[in-house]
Order: C-alpha cells, then structure tokens, then sequence
C-alpha cells in the first residue's frame, strides 16, 4: 500500500528557553558565547526558544537571529512576549510560544495531546457511540460526556473529559474527567472494568472485585477517594 | 456476483485453515461454485489440508504480478464438484499482496463463482487487513479461551472500522461468530468458557459450535477437508454451519456432554 498520507499530530518537544536581562546584540552575543564554551558541542544546533518576559522594550528580531546562526543555534520561537513583541517577533518569522502552564498530567488517559487548554466546565456535549467498543479501540471524548449504548470490551479504553456512561458490560478501561475534573463520574451496567480513573486517580480491577463485581455500578472521586456504589 | 467471506480470527492456531476448507467444500457440496483462497502468503497450510499440494504450480502472487493467468493458477478439487483453490506463494511474503492487485483478481473471481472464501492469515497486521477489506461478511473463529476471545474481539473491531464497506459508509460487514474446539465435558468442569459466556462478551451472531474432535486432526493428516467425513461429529457440525451460511435455520448440537452408552463405556469411546 503506497497511499500518501498526511496527519497532525500534537507532540511535546523539548525545548531549551533562554532568559536574558538585556536582549541588545552586544552584550548578549559575549554573554552567549560564553556560556556556549562551558559545554561545546552540547547546544549544537539546538533550537532555542527566547523568554521576553524581563524585556519590555522591543528587540531587533532579525539581528538576533543572525547572532543565533553564527553561534550555531536555531532560534524556533519566543514566548512571555506583549502584542508589539509578538507582531515585532511574528514579522521576522519567529513563532509565538504560550509559555506551558504545570507539567501535564501524568494521567495514563492522555494520550497524543499537546498541552490542553483550560476546556469550560459548564457547558458540556456528549459523545455517543451507538455499538460496542472493541478490544484495541480507543475513543476520547474531548470536553463532552462519552455515552456508550453497547460494552466496552477487555482491551479497549473510552476516555472523557465529562462523565462516562456504559449501558453494557465495562470490560476494558474508562477514564473519566481526563482533564483533571475531580467531579466527573463512571456509570456502568455491568461492572469488570480493567481500570477506572477519575481525574488521573484510578483503581485496577483487583479494587473493583467486591461486591459490585458484575453489577450496574457508579464510581465517583469522594473525600480524597474513589468510591463505588450501587447504581438505584 | 459473487459473496466474498473472510474466515478470520487475529489469534493463530484457532482452526481458520480447517474451517475455510470445510465451509468452501460444504459450500460447493450444496451446489454452490466456491473458490477458497489463500491470504496467509509464506505460511501456505491451505494446500495441505484440501490435499492437493502436489498440485501447486502458480500461485496468488503470480497471478497478482500477472506472471500466469487465474485458469492456470486455480486448482480444482478432485472430490467435489465446483471447488476450486487458489494457493498462497511459500516464497513470498505478506508484502507481495497489493490492495489493487488483491481487488482485481476478488473481481475476476466474482464474475465466475458463487462464494469467494478468503482464508485469513493470523494477526492483525498488512495479509490479514488483506484478507478482510473486500469481505462482505465474515466467520470469526474463536476457541472457548480468554486470549483467543480477546482477538476475536479486536478482529470484529478491525472489521468494523478497517473494511471497505467500513470505509465506503455501506452496511458493515456481517459478522458470524463460528465457536471451534469446542469440549463441553470441560466446559462443566469450568475449564472452558461457554457458548453463552463468549456469545456475552463478542455479541455477535452464533454460526456453528464444532466440537473438539479426533475427526479434525485425522482429516488434517489426511488430506482430506473434515467435512467430507459426515459420520463424524465435527464433519456434520460443519455441515450445519454451512447450511446457516445459506439462510437456513438448524438447530445447535453437540453442546452437551453426551451420555455414554453401556457399551463405549466398556470398550471406550
């Protein structure tokens, strides 16, 4: 099969970020080339990315690219940047980085995303799937309740930043309020998860095996806990 | 036209090879013009287990590269009318299989025969994608064990999203549930799950339970597709299951452990 195919994909990259008090070329161009000796070859054509935070004044772009490519540095983008800073950056061909907020979630649940924006926790959708969830699927409901009409097979794992709602048999793993919403909940019909998480905090099935195993079942995150009950 | 079947499972060892051989032969013995294919391209069984491996001249591949022509290639069966099979290349690899050089050669089997029985290779990478993407239905094989459950139930997925009805937005594929090595004495010991346990989990339509039987290994031995054994359990379980295939109702058998008789019990059974 020889098709040409073309994704986007979200990936985190590392990136080193440089500070500097005073952006003018002479006295950062000494001070880098400096700092570049204590380690040759390590920032070898690394890409770099500058923090404007500490600098209000609006630094010549195009010549501090110059200086980077001189000093074998590949500067990608800026970040912490004002709006003059950011057109100033932009009309140079530099990209406008949002400085990450915390580390991401360890969660097992997020899975190929760039850093999720803050998604709002009022208005809520819902993402229906009408058949059973295979083993190997994966299903994410980005912002939105996931509603699952069939079963969630060993393997497979349904994933939400809302509540999850299984009406057959919970085989697999649900991982409820993906984005770290402690509120959110998983319902089943049947209860033989594999794991269930809410907010990042999950239990595997050795937890879930009492007496709601193979029972209609909700678990929800109560006092510094998951918990389990019935459903009524 | 004809209807192409996937005999599929992601797991190996499950009895895909045995049941492609007895459902394409019971489906020429019903009168229908049936060709059975193999897709497992460098593991070729097919040829072993319809007896006819001394026959193999060309091969799919060939035919794929047209380097022969379908006559040349087709082998037809000596024992039963209408059955014809293509072999697999045992030099090759999966990789030699192209969607387009698959889907011209389906096309030309279509305006001739019937049935087209795709015979799927293990796993779930490339030849089995293969073997499924033209299918209009399929027999998912599956042993009464956990492992083989799960693979069953990942192929079913595969099948729903990786077809090319799936990917053409027509009906899916129509999914058969065929239950092989089937022992209920070790089902009530609960060493095997049930019928009723796997039909929960892969919730899909039961086509046949074949009960695990010395009549399949002598007929691999031999040669000779199961089916053609009809004294045997397992032959006319497959005979069953073929008569389902073509819309007809019939009832389960071989589900429960059968009493033995005063006489088995003396000489055993």
């Amino acid at each position: 099969m020889s098709e040409h195919t073309l994704e986007l994909k979200g990936s985190l990259f590392p990136l080193s970020v440089l500070h500097c008090t005073d952006l003018s070329i002479h006295t950062l161009e000494p001070l880098l080339a400096e700092k570049l000796a204590q380690a040759p070859g390590f920032f070898y054509q690394a890409p770099i990315v500058l923090n404007l935070q500490d600098n209000r004044n609006e630094p010549d772009f195009v010549a501090l690219k110059q200086v980077f490519t001189k000093l074998n540095l590949v500067l990608v983008g800026v970040t912490g940047a004002n709006n003059e800073q950011k057109t100033a950056a932009q009309q140079a061909g530099l990209a406008v980085l949002q400085a990450g907020k915390a580390p991401v979630k360890a969660a097992a649940a997020v899975v190929e995303k760039a850093v999720q924006p803050q998604v709002p926790q009022s208005t809520m959708d819902s993402k229906v799937v009408e058949q059973t969830v295979r083993s190997g699927q994966q299903i994410y409901a980005k912002g939105a309740d996931l509603i699952i009409k069939g079963a969630v097979g060993a393997g497979a794992e349904v994933i939400a930043d809302g509540n999850i709602h299984i009406y057959g048999s919970l085989r697999g793993k649900a991982i409820a309020g993906a984005n770290g919403d402690h509120s959110k909940r998983v319902y089943c019909f049947n209860m033989q998860a594999e794991l269930v998480s809410i907010a990042g905090n999950y239990w595997l099935s050795d937890s879930l095996q009492g007496e709601f195993w193979g029972k209609p079942a909700c678990i929800k995150w109560q006092d510094e806990s998951l918990v389990i009950s019935e459903l009524v | 036209m004809a209807k192409i079947i996937v005999v599929t499972s992601g797991k190996g060892g499950v009895g895909k090879t045995t049941s492609s051989a007895a459902i394409g032969t019971g489906l020429a013995l019903a009168g229908k013009k049936t060709v059975i294919v193999d897709f497992d391209i460098g593991l070729r069984n097919l040829d072993l287990i319809m007896g006819c491996e001394r026959r193999v001249v060309y091969d799919f591949v060939n035919v794929i590269n047209g380097e022969a022509n379908l006559k040349q290639t087709l082998i037809k069966d000596k024992r039963v009318e209408n059955l014809f099979i293509l072999p697999a290349s045992q030099t090759r690899d999966k990789d030699a299989l192209t969607r387009d050089g698959v889907e011209r050669v389906l096309k030309e089997l279509s305006e001739d025969f019937d049935f087209i029985i795709c015979d799927s290779p293990a796993g779930i990478e490339s030849g089995a994608m293969m073997a499924l993407y033209f299918a209009d239905e399929a027999v998912v094989v599956t042993n009464p064990e956990v492992s083989s459950v799960r693979d069953s139930d990942r192929i079913i997925g595969m099948l729903s999203s990786k077809s090319q009805r799936a990917e053409h937005g027509k009906d899916g594929i129509k999914e058969h549930l065929l239950l092989t090595r089937y022992n209920p004495e070790r089902v009530l010991k609960g060493e095997m799950l049930s019928v009723e346990d796997v039909k929960e989990i892969l919730a899909i339509e039961l086509i046949g339970v074949i009960p695990e039987s010395q009549a399949v290994l002598n007929a691999s031995n031999s040669g000779q597709p199961v089916i053609l054994d009809k004294d045997s359990d397992a032959g006319q379980a497959y005979l069953d299951t073929v008569q389902r295939l073509l819309g007809e109702t019939r009832p389960f058998r071989f589900l429960t452990v059968e009493k033995k008789g005063f006489i088995k019990r003396i000489f055993g059974g």
